[in-house]
Order: C-alpha cells, then sequence, then structure tokens
C-alpha cells in the first residue's frame, strides 16, 4: 500500500514528538454550510487528524450527544452525497489534513461499494471507520477499500482480547482506533492507568499507532492520553458544542474554541 | 447453502442465508457473540440442555399448545379447513417465550447476572420479565414511549414481574428504537449482561438460535395434524414482525414442497402509503441491527418509520431467513392492512371465542382472501401466536370506544 496522508502525519508527529489530536465532527450539524465552516477551521485550531461523522437514523454505538448530531444532520439534508462534496470542498484548500469518513455501514451499502471508493477517492478521503463491520465482515468493504488505497481503520476495545487482537489488527492501516471503555460514545472518562495496561497489550501486536478515544472531554484529560498514546480521539465534547445555542454561527466558533484549548493540552506532552 | 436439496441448511459458516444475515456489529460486542454462538453450539450437543427445556415448556410453558379446528371460522368462509395453532395458551400469552426459555437457559449456561431485552407489543417483554423472575436473574426492558402507551397493560406487567421497563425516546420511540436502544445497554454492560433478542433477527447466531427455540411450534403441527387428519396440511399461515412465530411455524415444513407457505406483513395504512411494516413488499436490502435483510430505507440508505396498528409488526425490517427464502421463492409474502386486522380480530372473537393478538389478527385477515374459494379437504393451519387482551385498548380506540 503506497503512503497514505494518515501514514504521513503520524511520521511526522513522530519526529516532533508529540501524539496526535484526532478531532471527530458531524457533517451537516448543525447545517452543511457550518460544517464546513468548521472542518475548515479545525487544523488551525489544532486538529491533526479530522474524522467527518455520516450521520445514519439508526447509530447502535453512539450516545445521545452523538445521536442529536446526526439527527440535526439528517434534518439539515445530509447525505453521504454531500457529505463527500463537503470534504471535497475543504480539500480544495487543505491537501494535508488527514480525513477519515466515520459511520455506519447502511448509507455506504445503499450508496454501492465501488461507486462510493471511486466518489470517496475523489473528494480527497484517506481513511474510514465503518462502526458495524467488525473483521468477520471484511469483505464487504474493508478489503476493496484497502485495495483502493484508503486506509481502513479498525476499533479495538476492552473486551478485544489476545485472541481476537490479531483478527482485529489483519487488513487495519493507518492507525488502531483504541475505544477505552465499553460503552456508547460520550459515556464515562477513561482510567488512564487501565488504558496504559491496554495499550502496553495491544503494542506487543502492532506497529500501528494507537489513538484512544470515548469520553476524553478536556485538554487535562487528553494530555493524559496524549502521554500513553499516539492519538487522543475527541468527539462527543466538541459536537455537544453544536448544541449549546440556535445560532449556527456561535456553533462554530464555540467547537474551534474547545479544540484549541484540547489541542493545547496535547500539545504540552512532549515525548522523546 | 451446501444441500441444494433442502431449505433448512441454513445459515452456512459466517451466518448468511444466502446474502442475508451475517454479524454487522460494533468491535466491543463481537467477542461477546462469538461466545454465544459456542455456548449454543455445545448446548445442542448436550442431552441434559435439551431435557431440562423441554421439562420447562411442559411444566411451565404449557406446551404442548393445541391444535384447534376452527369450524365456526371454517363454515363462515365456506371454503377450506381452519385450524389454529393456539401458541395464545402458552404461559404468558404469546409464542415469544419458546424462546426466552431457551435464551435464558444459554444465559445461565454462560455465567450471565443480567438480562435485557427490547420489546414493541411487550409480549417478548413479559416473557422476558418471566423468565428472568423464574430464575432470579435481573432484567430490564426497553420499550418504545409510543409502545408504552398503547401497551400499558404489559407495562405493567412486566413490572410486576420486578423487571425495569427503559422508555425509549429517540425515532419514533417504538420497536426499531427499543432494539437501538437495548444494543447500546449491551455494548456497555457486556460482562454480565445476556441480550434475549426477541425475534428471528440480529448478528447470527440470533436469527438461528431463536428460530431452533421456537421450531417446536411446526414440529408439534406436523405431529398434531397427523393425529387429527393423517395427512399434511396444505397451507400455513402466519405473521411476520421480525419473523420468528412465522419461522417457527414454517422451518419444519419447508422441504414439503406439498405445503404452501404464506407470511403476512403489516400493511398498516396501505402499501402504497407510506404509513406500513411490510420490509418485504416496500423495502430493499440493507444493513440495520446485526444483519443484512430487506429494510423500509430512503434513497439514502436512511432507515425510514414503520407503521402497524399492532406493536409487535411495527419494524422496519424482518429476520434475515425470510429475506431469503422470499428471494428463492419458498415462502410467499403477502400482507394485511389495519383495518383488515381489526375486522379479523373482530370475527374471531365473535365466532370462536377467542380474542387473537393484532399480530395474529393479520394471519387471520390472509383467510377472507384465500379460504372461500379453496376445496373443503384443503387444510390452512393459522399460527394464533398470542392474544389479544394487551389489544383492548388499541383496539377500543380504533372502534371508537372510550374505555
Ligand atoms: C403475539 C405476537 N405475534 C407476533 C409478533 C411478531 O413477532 P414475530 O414476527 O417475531 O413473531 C409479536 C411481537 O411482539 C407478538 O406479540
Amino acid at each position: 500500500m503506497s503512503e497514505t496522508r494518515i501514514d504521513r502525519r503520524f511520521r511526522a508527529l513522530k519526529a516532533e514528538g508529540r501524539a496526535a489530536f484526532v478531532t471527530y465532527v458531524m457533517a451537516g450539524d448543525p447545517d452543511l454550510e457550518s460544517a464546513l465552516e468548521i472542518v475548515k477551521g479545525l487544523p488551525a485550531a489544532g486538529a491533526d487528524i479530522i474524522e467527518v461523522g455520516l450521520p445514519f437514523t439508526d447509530p447502535m454505538a453512539d450516545g445521545p450527544a452523538i445521536q442529536q448530531a446526526g439527527l440535526r444532520a439528517l434534518a439539515s439534508g445530509t447525505t453521504l452525497r454531500k457529505t463527500l462534496d463537503l470534504i471535497a470542498e475543504f480539500r480544495k484548500t487543505d491537501d494535508e489534513t488527514p480525513i477519515v469518513l466515520m459511520g455506519y455501514y447502511n448509507p455506504i451499502y445503499s450508496y454501492g461499494v465501488d461507486r462510493f471508493l471511486k466518489d470517496a477517492r475523489a473528494a480527497g478521503i484517506d481513511g474510514m471507520i465503518v462502526v458495524d463491520l467488525p473483521s468477520e465482515e471484511d469483505s464487504e468493504l474493508c478489503l476493496p477499500a484497502r485495495a483502493a488505497g484508503f486506509n481502513f481503520i479498525r476499533l479495538a476495545t476492552p473486551t478485544t482480547n489476545d485472541r481476537r487482537l490479531p483478527k482485529v489488527l489483519a487488513n487495519s492501516s493507518g492507525f488502531l482506533y483504541y475505544v477505552s471503555i465499553a460503552g456508547t460514545t460520550g459515556a464515562a472518562a477513561p482510567k488512564p492507568a487501565d488504558v496504559a495496561t491496554a495499550l502496553q497489550r495491544i503494542r506487543k501486536a502492532t506497529d500501528l499507532p494507537i489513538a484512544v478515544g470515548f469520553g476524553i472531554r478536556t485538554g487535562a484529560q487528553a494530555a493524559e492520553i496524549a502521554k500513553i498514546a499516539d492519538g487522543a480521539v475527541v468527539g462527543t465534547a466538541l459536537v455537544e458544542q453544536v448544541a449549546l445555542g440556535s445560532d449556527n454561527k456561535d456553533a462554530v466558533k464555540r467547537v474551534l474554541d474547545l479544540a484549541r484549548e484540547i489541542s493545547a493540552g496535547i500539545r504540552s506532552v512532549k515525548k522523546t | 447453502m451446501s444441500n441444494l436439496n433442502s431449505y433448512r441448511t441454513g445459515p452456512d459458516e459466517t451466518g448468511h442465508f444466502g446474502i442475508f444475515g451475517g454479524q454487522f456489529v460494533a468491535e466491543t460486542l463481537m467477542p461477546l457473540i462469538l461466545e454465544l454462538d459456542a455456548a449454543y453450539e455445545a448446548s445442542k450437543k448436550d442431552p441434559e440442555f435439551a431435557k431440562e427445556l423441554s421439562g420447562l415448556l411442559k411444566h411451565y410453558v404449557g406446551r404442548e399448545s393445541p391444535l384447534y379446528f376452527a369450524e365456526r371460522l371454517t363454515e363462515h368462509y365456506g371454503g377450506a379447513k381452519i385450524y389454529l395453532k393456539r401458541e395464545d395458551l402458552n404461559h404468558t400469552g404469546a409464542h415469544k417465550i419458546n424462546n426466552c426459555m431457551g435464551q435464558i437457559l444459554l444465559a445461565r449456561r454462560m455465567g450471565k447476572t443480567r438480562i435485557i431485552a427490547e420489546t414493541g407489543a411487550g409480549q417478548h417483554g413479559v416473557a422476558t420479565a418471566t423468565v428472568a423472575a423464574r430464575f432470579g436473574l435481573k432484567c430490564a426492558i426497553y420499550m418504545g414511549e409510543t409502545d408504552i402507551e398503547r401497551q400499558k397493560p404489559n407495562v405493567f406487567r412486566m413490572k410486576l414481574l420486578g423487571a425495569e421497563v427503559i422508555p425509549v425516546k429517540s425515532g419514533a420511540r417504538t420497536l426499531k428504537d427499543a432494539m437501538n436502544e437495548a444494543l447500546r445497554d449491551w455494548v456497555t454492560n457486556v460482562a454480565d449482561t445476556f441480550y434475549i433478542i426477541g425475534t428471528v433477527a440480529g448478528p447470527h447466531p440470533y436469527p438461528q438460535l431463536v428460530r431452533d427455540f421456537q421450531c417446536i411450534i411446526g414440529e408439534e403441527t406436523r405431529r398434531q395434524m397427523r393425529e387429527a387428519e393423517g395427512r399434511l396440511p396444505d397451507t400455513l399461515l402466519a405473521c411476520i414482525g421480525g419473523g420468528s412465530n412465522a419461522m417457527g411455524l414454517f422451518h419444519p415444513f419447508l422441504d414439503e414442497e406439498s405445503v404452501e407457505i404464506i407470511g403476512v406483513e403489516a400493511a398498516g395504512h396501505g402499501i402504497d402509503t407510506d404509513k406500513h411494516a411490510a420490509s418485504l413488499k416496500g423495502g430493499r436490502p440493507g444493513v440495520l441491527h446485526g444483519n443484512r435483510t430487506y429494510l423500509l430505507q430512503d434513497d439514502d440508505g436512511q432507515i425510514l418509520e414503520a407503521h402497524s396498528i399492532s406493536a409487535g409488526l411495527d419494524y422496519p425490517g424482518i429476520g434475515p431467513e425470510h429475506s431469503w427464502l422470499n428471494d428463492v421463492g419458498r415462502v410467499k409474502y403477502v400482507n394485511a392492512t389495519d383495518q383488515e386486522a381489526l375486522d379479523a380480530f373482530q370475527l374471531c372473537c365473535r365466532l370462536e371465542g377467542i380474542i387473537p393478538a393484532l399480530e395474529s389478527s393479520h394471519a387471520l385477515a390472509h383467510l377472507e382472501k384465500i379460504a372461500p374459494d379453496l376445496p373443503k379437504d384443503h387444510i390452512i393451519v393459522v399460527n394464533l401466536s398470542g392474544r389479544g387482551d394487551k389489544d383492548i385498548f388499541t383496539v377500543a380506540s380504533a372502534l371508537g370506544v372510550d374505555l
């Protein structure tokens, strides 16, 4: 596989000696235009990698905040096509920041896998996380996506034991997303000590960078994770900022302000 | 499928019926689902498991359920001879408990201490709460707020049985949303929790194991029909929500070429409106709740809300094995509207002295379309999947009666 923007970014960060700040925001939330502004503003606010959520009516692994974000996005007319358009628009001004599409399989299946991969490539997507495609379903999207040069990023969780880990790692690339708690997005904050133990175990099985997410809300928490992981993922806390007021312009500012705060936390941790 | 001469060999090793089925779940759940599959396979080889289950089905559930010759319905239509498989007479009033009893024994074997379930009509919730009480396990039932409103008697029943009923406020607040929320609970509490899915849907091995636990309906029907008529029935009829009562009746007959098999989906206000629950007629293949199957969805793959007067059929999907049986043409899938079901409901009350569930009334509703034109020696078996006590408020309001 040739190097993707994701691979390059992690290599650069390793040289720089710090962890990646991985942000998650929902396409089309609160509306398509504001979401584009948020995504465009994130790199300057410190985001190293941007996960763009693809809304789905039935997000079975998400907590209330991301469920609501998805519903707002659907209400604003967001589709898979419009999500790709948003990313293509972002790419016009940023050819460096990696973009990961994150969502559930049905909208992609409905769009058609081949057509999706072609259009995702054209839009400038680098990797994808599809929550309801475990390795048992690799032939659906993971293998064709890999063949088309995308990173297929997989989730590992506290329930992913040593016997299962190799299955999860097989065919995954870019980075491994360690879900720090058994639960839905936005639930309890992870205990850094537990995460450290888990990461030690996982590192024995892979050289992939490991980003840790679920439950990180503040710069201080992100800094704790940055000490032990190659990246910290923040989603729910950012998405919640969107919902705090009714003015969509303010939403853009609130999301980017919080991103800056968390970014500072991550950048305060220097690694050797 | 490995044996082309049989419709009964599915799923394959990867949990698929043709293109349908599979294991589309978050990674957190995968280890547990594999563990469940192993526990289920082990239970099938253990005579003690079969013995314990059949003892409970006999003495606690009250099986076997009668196969009853519905003389007055037969007279009314003036054609085919109509039998009713009386799942309404089971303890808790529906077929749902057949499956719950099997799954709770698995849960115990796996050392799980907490049970969760989703429910629409509340029948599966009541059956789950019942077996949880019987075995002293903690129990939480997810139920959409809309359904809580229309199935009040069952909500109170579940509470009496010691279950916590958790109202679900997302989406249309019906069965689909309850299933989402139950899956979220499961992701959060994987270590101690067993999810008793109520129909032949969800990730493999659920469609298979729920089917196997429900097959007792069809197996008994075969035996009882042989005793009553000395032969196989000619037509089988059952309603389809997720499709568990139907699959339980159908599966033991799939390889009997002479037996016509018909599943009845809920057509709500009509199949050409946007208010129905007929996923085979009005949907297309997609992925939801752990499996690929026919789903009601929009052009962008977003899931649509289903509608049916019957909470137990109000679901935008269907079990994957039904999708397969539809595509290979072995089972014929038709539908009945809210109104047709209401009419059949009342007819069954008055002619047979049996108050059927609104779900089962959809199967009964199809009789009018076929029975009158069939010869008198043509035998139809309708799966009377449950009793309608729970539905009296819904029916009263549909008939404009203030209770
Ligand atoms: C009496 C009865 N029949 C049928 C159903 C539909 O489920 P299934 O299609 O799985 O049998 C329900 C579901 O609640 C029910 O209560």
